[in-house]
């Protein structure tokens, strides 16, 4: 299958780390890859090219000496990005338009297939247990039994239901409806259309004058996850035809990487009111840019397991930083940098959560910090006094042995522990020996880095 | 047969437009006389050709210019080479021979690629050549999915199966099966929509393909995959998902009609050896012609020369 991105970002990390700063040249390969995961994705080659041209400019202007690995700061950078394509400038306009007299009118309008009449029965539900009043109407007089499709639905959620009576067009349904909504209880309709070509010039003539007659304060495009390239075409052309208000994507429960939203985005600015994720009339979700940008890029879990090394990071250089300041480097400044470290000893969890290479992973899990050794050592830490901790020369046999029994070791384990201490007191003086430092305190923390 | 040829040229006539405008781009043979390989990939690409497809297409006509020098100009030459290196991928999968006598068709796909459409148009399209052709309705899920197969049924004046309320797909098909020896006859089997990724769905598929190979000669059935013009990369995943779980035989491409290019069978073609047997171009019922690879991608690609 498809070579994911998470297996081309270990490689990507991998080229940029140790670099120290994003360069136009190591950048480029980097956007390269983006531009194929993208692609995959079924980003629209325009948008793909806007998007990566953005995201140059952020990375090259970017101040990354505080952070660990460029990497990790480019990847934030192509996510926020992202984010920021897909969340529209308006919060607002992500809510529905509730027109100032009843009925507030919704108009779907898309592709064949994109998932419109089940779509407009979950909108239906939606608003119905928010409280409104909403009424179906069945405009869509082409496609084979696509009335009673609605009307099977309609009563399953239990909301009324206008449908053409014998030799009414779509346009004179929707009229009727509008003008009977309020007799028949309804302060909203939501007015489900046939599927159309962009390029059928009478088709999208009768939906344009649906829209012109009735005027509805919300007319929604209904777009396939799983559309490919040419949707920005379809979209552009129903935009520029009806004036959309907002799109809804469909079928988001299958595994497409859902791209073509990006695309609509990017092309229409058109904000995104729904998400629609199964079948059922409760599958209809709002929309949330985060989790749809990691599902384009494919990433899952790569965002979350640099969040979490990142804040390690973070508190690590300020804690050295710390360190620097105080310039003595006792027991407790000890005690919690192993405690730092235990942290991260949740590492096996992290490295599950790495895609890839079982053989690596398991080999990067039995190098990963040793949990007995460092609850070992942290109890020994514990059982001295803090006075002990800040001067550590107090440690006689005498107070060795108290320490030994209240931690349940031998007094050689606290000899081992000051031998590490000392060590890492010089050690701390050249941060760049921290790895080294680890290795030999036994703990071959990061034998091989991580491959992310 | 000439007037489908017409239509499916008129449905891709837009898209060998915007190519050929490309094409232009592609070749600026007056300025520069070498291709512009970048618009060309675009070009590709925009069609829903994956990037692996479209850098391997491009590797092979660089190859076939490289070995004819004195023709690295002639934009008549690649543009035919191109449309070769395309119709090579196409036809590796297509050598296949007429459907059996007594044949089995089963359409399957994910929700709205046009299933029942395609059940009703093929129906309308065996029947004229001669077969006593059944509908069977196996899509006991979607609301009204047997009132549309109905329709289309009366609307090509053939004959449907429906099963009894609450009835499995799999006992449907286990009723109709039961007689079918007895004499010559194609039957289309209409199935509900389905996610390659619902597992629950996908086995429900898998037993009911079962049950028809217990009941019948292997050659009599057909597992064709109904795969959407405008569908991206995912498309991919489907005929992966749905050919490894019973085995598809064909596959039919509908909505080609737009603009979307349908490249996707492109890319389909490297990986999988399934034949592309029908194109859907409209929705009524003469609204669908066999495939055939040269006129795909003549209607694809401008004309030589
Ligand atoms: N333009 C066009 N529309 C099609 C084609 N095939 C199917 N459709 C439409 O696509 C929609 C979904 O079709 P349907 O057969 O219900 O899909 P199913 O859910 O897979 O059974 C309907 O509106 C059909 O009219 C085609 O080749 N061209
Ligand atoms: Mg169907």
């Amino acid at each position: 299958m498809f070579e994911s991105i998470t297996e081309k970002l270990q490689g990507i990390f991998k080229n940029l780390r140790g670099q120290g700063k994003l360069t136009e040249q190591n950048i480029e390969e980097t956007l390269k890859q983006i531009r194929a995961s993208l692609l995959e994705a079924d980003v629209h080659l325009e948008a793909i090219q806007k998007f990566l041209e953005k995201i140059k400019q952020k990375s090259l202007g970017k101040e990354v000496a505080l952070s660990l690995t460029p990497g990790q700061v480019f990847i934030k950078i192509v996510q926020s990005e992202l984010i920021n394509i897909l969340t529209p400038k308006d919060k607002t306009s992500t809510r529905l338009k509730f027109a100032p007299a009843p009925p507030t009118l919704i108009l779907l309008a898309g592709l064949q297939g994109s998932g419109k009449t089940t779509t407009a029965a979950k909108l239906a539900y939606y608003y119905k247990k928010d409280g409104r009043k909403p009424g179906l109407v069945a405009a869509d007089l082409i496609r084979p039994a696509a009335i009673e499709q609605l009307e099977v639905l309609a009563s399953q959620i239990q909301v009324p239901i206008f449908k053409p009576a014998a030799g009414e067009k779509a346009i004179e349904v929707c009229i009727r409806a509008v003008k009977s909504a309020l007799e028949s209880n309804c302060n909203m309709l939501i007015l489900d259309t046939a599927g159309r070509l962009h390029v059928d010039e009478s088709m999208m003539s009768e939906i344009t004058s649906i829209a012109q007659r009735v005027k509805p304060s919300n007319i929604l495009f209904v777009a396939d996850a799983m559309a490919g390239q040419d949707i920005v075409r379809v979209v552009t052309t129903f935009h520029n035809k009806l004036h959309l208000t907002g799109t809804i994507l469909t079928k988001a429960d299958s595994d497409a990487r859902g791209g073509a939203i990006l695309s609509i985005t990017s092309t229409t600015e058109l904000p995104i009111l729904f998400v629609g994720t199964s079948e059922k009339m409760d599958g209809l979700e709002p929309f949330y840019p985060d989790r749809i940008a990691s599902r384009i890029l494919g990433m899952g879990d790569i965002l979350t397991l640099i969040e979490k090394i990142e804040k390690n990071n973070e508190k690590q250089q300020l804690d050295k930083l710390k360190l620097a300041q105080a310039k003595s480097f006792n027991l407790n400044h000890f005690l919690d940098q192993l405690r730092q470290l235990k942290k991260m000893g949740s590492l096996q969890d992290m490295i599950s959560m790495l895609p890839g290479d079982v053989q690596m992973k398991n080999q990067i899990a039995q190098n990963a910090p040793n949990e007995k050794k460092f609850n070992q050592l942290e109890a020994i830490l514990l059982s001295m006094t803090p006075q002990e901790r800040q001067f550590p020369q107090l440690l006689d046999g005498s107070r060795k042995k108290r320490i030994a029994q209240g931690s349940g070791t031998r007094p050689e384990d606290i000899n081992i522990l000051l031998k590490q201490y000392d060590l890492m007191k010089k050690m701390m003086k050249n941060e760049n020996h921290a790895e080294k430092l680890l290795r030999q305190m036994g703990m071959n923390a990061f034998p091989k880095r991580p491959p992310f | 047969m000439a007037f489908f040829i017409e239509k499916l040229k008129r449905g891709l006539k837009k898209t060998a437009d915007q190519i050929s405008q490309s094409w232009n781009a592609v070749i600026n043979y007056r300025t520069t006389p070498e291709i512009d390989f970048n618009k060309l990939e675009e070009t590709l690409l925009l069609a829903d050709i994956s990037l692996q497809t479209t850098e391997n297409i491009l590797k092979t006509l660089k190859s076939r210019i490289e070995s004819n020098s004195s023709k690295s100009n002639d934009s008549g030459f690649i543009v035919e080479q191109l449309r070769q290196i395309l119709v090579d991928k196409l036809q590796i999968n297509n050598q296949r021979g007429p459907l059996s006598e007594s044949t089995i068709i089963l359409l399957v796909g994910v929700n709205g690629v046009g299933k029942t459409t395609t059940a009703g148009k093929l129906a309308h399209q065996l029947t004229h050549q001669g077969r006593s052709v059944t509908l069977v309705a196996a899509d006991t899920f979607r609301a009204a999915a047997e009132e549309q197969l109905t329709q289309w049924a009366s609307r090509v004046k053939v004959d449907i199966v429906k099963g009894l309320e609450n009835e499995a797909p799999a006992t449907i098909i286990y009723k109709v099966l039961k007689n079918f020896s007895e004499r010559t006859q194609t039957i289309i089997i209409d199935t509900a929509g389905r996610l390659h990724t619902r597992v629950g769905l996908m086995e429900e598929l898998k037993k009911l393909v079962r049950v028809a190979e217990k009941m019948i000669p292997l050659t009599m059935l057909e597992k064709w995959i109904v795969l959407d013009a405008n569908m991206g990369q995912n498309a991919i995943h489907q005929v992966e998902e749905f050919h490894q779980g019973i085995g598809l035989t064909g596959i039919v491409l509908t909505k080609v009609d737009g603009t979307a290019k349908g490249g996707i069978v492109i890319s389909l073609a490297d990986r999988f050896h399934i034949p592309i047997v029908y194109l859907g171009v409209g929705e009524t019922m003469d609204d669908i012609i066999p495939f055939d690879a040269q006129e795909f991608v003549s209607a694809l690609l401008p004309k030589a020369g």
